[in-house]
């Protein structure tokens, strides 16, 4: 097989061409969406998406699921506003700090509360996404983070740098490279897969299974309240309610498009970064094209669910093989 | 070829164990440890606590009055129930209750008959539920996912449909269904009674309730056995679907009015009910019964948590925890259990 042809069968290459269709698609339509302006929006649209995604690919290659992200990130956001609020003194990074500890403080809960119970991540992960997001609130007193409570240079991080660049954007690649460096080349990286491919093979690997999974959790937490400082530069402000909510299943649309496969073992950083474009541009084609906001969920839910056929469809060898395999 | 393939020779001869077979244990026993029994006592302890701390707690008219909001998610759950037993998770109601609730608002608001907007309502939640039905036995795609991504997609379209608008003005004979009485109990708890009791009666003595735990407990072995496992759960989906539909409907008699963020959240609310009630998450396991012990006693956390004065926000925190409990407990339960 020639390595275009290989490049061809890699589930990336369809991923990208669903992008290409889209922009190209969208671009007839409505020429002004094919600008360099356009490009922009969407690459600052994503960074929130990219960040929490990577966490989010790397539970379900372990064959796990978190849906307590949005939480995670409304709760690190609170926690790194509240800092900044009520002690402006102390510098910038000391938010950050806070943000990304109390998101993987929570994420290793999930997954110490999953691997000692054995317990199914959907329904924990239901159950923290409720228990995170009262804790927030109780956390809060209920109250939002102000504008003017957010430091200047966190704002400033949306919108420019050296580089110019915004940092957020600079920042949520530079996580996507680290990652596709650690699932590539480290051992531990390695051992996800292997766990999400087969979980009972894995331990007889000499894999330890509980340690990769609760850090898979962990760092997937950690990403999110990562994700959490990044709504605050963005939008400039955090508010208990608001913050997060409904967040994961964005995510987990971006991730489930990106060719991840829910039943582990398999997924790509450079999958997800596509889907978690073409997500973007899917946000940002809408109101150019003239669609009311209001689709943009039923859209979601929409690919979601296409991108699972697909992904049945290629795991059972096309249509063919489904329905052979459909008579039971 | 290296030694690590070959079996060590060093193993001890193999001993015969001779293991007596364990006295069965009594019958007080076998009931203490079903989980349905520790959800009853824990009921039976809330509400104790519960009119200690408040009078109106001894008051059945006060706590019926209370529950209603509650009830229509416990309806649900009683399907919901089934589901789970049956092996599968089913989380879109909540969104199927908003699709369903704003499809019968659109059409009222249309000029079709109140009548025909219920059947349109009602239809809508059979054709989710076939939906869903459809991708998890057809399509063969884990429940878990395809109802995540149909949650989205049903929540989406009722945005959709009613925008970020409230459709409301419907007749007064339909609205408010919580405030009519039979007797001291209001309308939505007597669904919930009569739902809970043909649901035990056919989960618990005919061949298809029997086939559901089958199912759930192992689904080759079912297969096998020449149950229409596919068949069977297409139905719980559909089942599932149509529940939620009346439940919608419920919802939008009870407030007046619809919007597409009716019910939102509530997926929570119905598998915390359905845990709560010692259905095994893995399948196989649970009862209605429990389901129905449960409904009562997040009933009474709920309102105790309300007439306590703790914020409704602050009540997630609560109810996630209670959530991963209430699975380590029936996972503990069952664990010794089978032993």
């Amino acid at each position: 097989m020639s390595a275009i042809a290989r490049l061809l069968r890699a589930r990336e290459a369809g991923i990208l061409v669903m992008l290409v269709l889209f922009v190209a698609v969208v671009s007839l339509i409505q020429p002004r969406f094919f600008s360099a302006e356009t490009l922009r929006i969407v690459l600052l649209a994503v960074p929130l998406i990219l960040v929490a995604a990577m966490g989010q690919m790397m539970v379900l290659v372990a064959r796990h699921v978190d849906l307590s992200i949005g939480s995670i990130l409304g709760f690190s956001a609170i926690a790194a506003g509240m800092i900044f609020r009520d002690y402006p003194e102390l510098p910038l990074y000391v938010g950050f700090a806070v943000g990304v500890l109390s998101g993987a403080a929570l994420g290793f809960v999930n997954g110490l509360v999953v691997t000692i119970f054995k317990l199914p991540s959907i329904i924990v992960t239901l159950g923290t996404l409720s228990l995170y997001r009262g804790l927030l609130f109780i956390l809060s007193g209920s109250k939002q983070i102000d504008p003017n409570d957010i430091p200047e240079p966190l704002i400033r991080m949306a919108q420019t740098s050296p580089i110019d660049i915004p940092w957020i954007v600079i920042i949520a690649y530079a996580v996507a490279f680290a990652t596709w460096l650690f699932l590539t080349y480290t051992q531990v990286g390695r051992q996800i897969y292997a766990i999400g491919s087969n979980p009972s093979a894995a331990p007889l690997r000499g894999i330890r299974v509980m340690p990769v999974t609760i850090l898979v959790f962990t760092l997937s937490g950690a990403l999110a309240g990562l994700a959490g400082l990044i709504y605050a530069a963005r939008f400039g402000y955090v508010n208990p309610g608001i913050t997060g909510v409904g967040f994961e299943f964005t995510v987990i649309a971006a991730v489930v498009i990106g060719g991840v496969s829910i039943n582990g073992g398999v997924g790509s950083v450079l999958g997800t970064v596509l889907g978690v474009l073409l997500l973007g541009s899917v946000q940002v084609a809408l109101p150019i094209l003239g669609v009311s906001g209001f689709w943009q969920n039923a859209i979601y839910g929409g690919i979601i669910l296409i991108a699972l056929v697909i992904d049945r469809t290629v795991r059972q060898g096309g249509l063919r093989g489904l329905l052979a395999r459909g008579g039971a | 070829m290296n030694s690590i393939d070959k079996p060590t020779p060093s193993t001890t001869t193999p001993t015969i164990v001779v293991r007596e077979a364990a006295a069965p244990r009594p019958r007080w026993q076998v009931l203490l440890i079903r989980p349905e029994t520790v959800t009853l006592v824990l009921l039976v302890v809330a509400t104790i606590v519960a009119s200690r701390l408040s009078p109106f707690f001894a008051d059945l008219g006060f706590i019926l009055e209370s529950s209603t909001y509650y009830i229509e998610f416990a309806i649900v759950a009683l399907v919901l129930t089934l589901v789970i037993i049956s092996g599968e998770i089913d989380l879109s109601p909540a969104a199927q209750m908003a699709l369903s609730a704003c499809l019968f608002g659109t059409a009222f608001k249309a000029g079709l008959p109140m009548p025909v907007a219920i059947g349109v309502s009602l239809l809508a939640g059979l054709v989710m539920g076939a939906f869903n039905g459809f991708l998890v036995t057809v399509l063969r795609l884990p429940s878990i996912i395809v109802t995540i991504g149909t949650l989205i997609l049903f929540r989406g379209l009722a945005q959709v449909l009613a925008g970020d608008k409230s459709i409301g003005g419907f007749p007064s004979w339909f609205v408010g269904i919580d405030y009519r009485m039979v007797g001291i109990v209001p309308v939505p708890v007597v669904v919930f009674v009569a739902a809970s009791v043909l649901l035990g009666l056919f989960l618990g003595i005919t061949i298809y309730g029997r086939q559901i735990y089958q199912i759930g407990t192992s689904e080759i072995a079912a297969i096998h056995a020449g149950i229409r496992v596919r068949r069977i759960k297409m139905g719980l989906f559909i089942a599932s679907g149509l529940v939620s539909s009346i439940a919608g409907l419920m919802v939008a008699s009870r407030l007046g009015s619809v919007r597409y963020d009716l019910a939102s959240g509530a997926e929570l609310t119905m598998v915390l009910i359905v845990m709560l009630g010692g259905t095994y998450i893995f399948g196989g396991r649970g009862s209605i019964l429990g389901t129905f012990l449960a409904a009562w006693l997040l009933v009474i956390i709920a309102t105790g948590m309300t007439v306590a004065n703790i914020a409704i926000n602050a009540q997630l925190t609560v109810m996630g925890l209670l959530l991963i409990v209430s699975i380590i407990m029936t996972n503990a339960i069952y664990a010794r259990s089978q032993r």
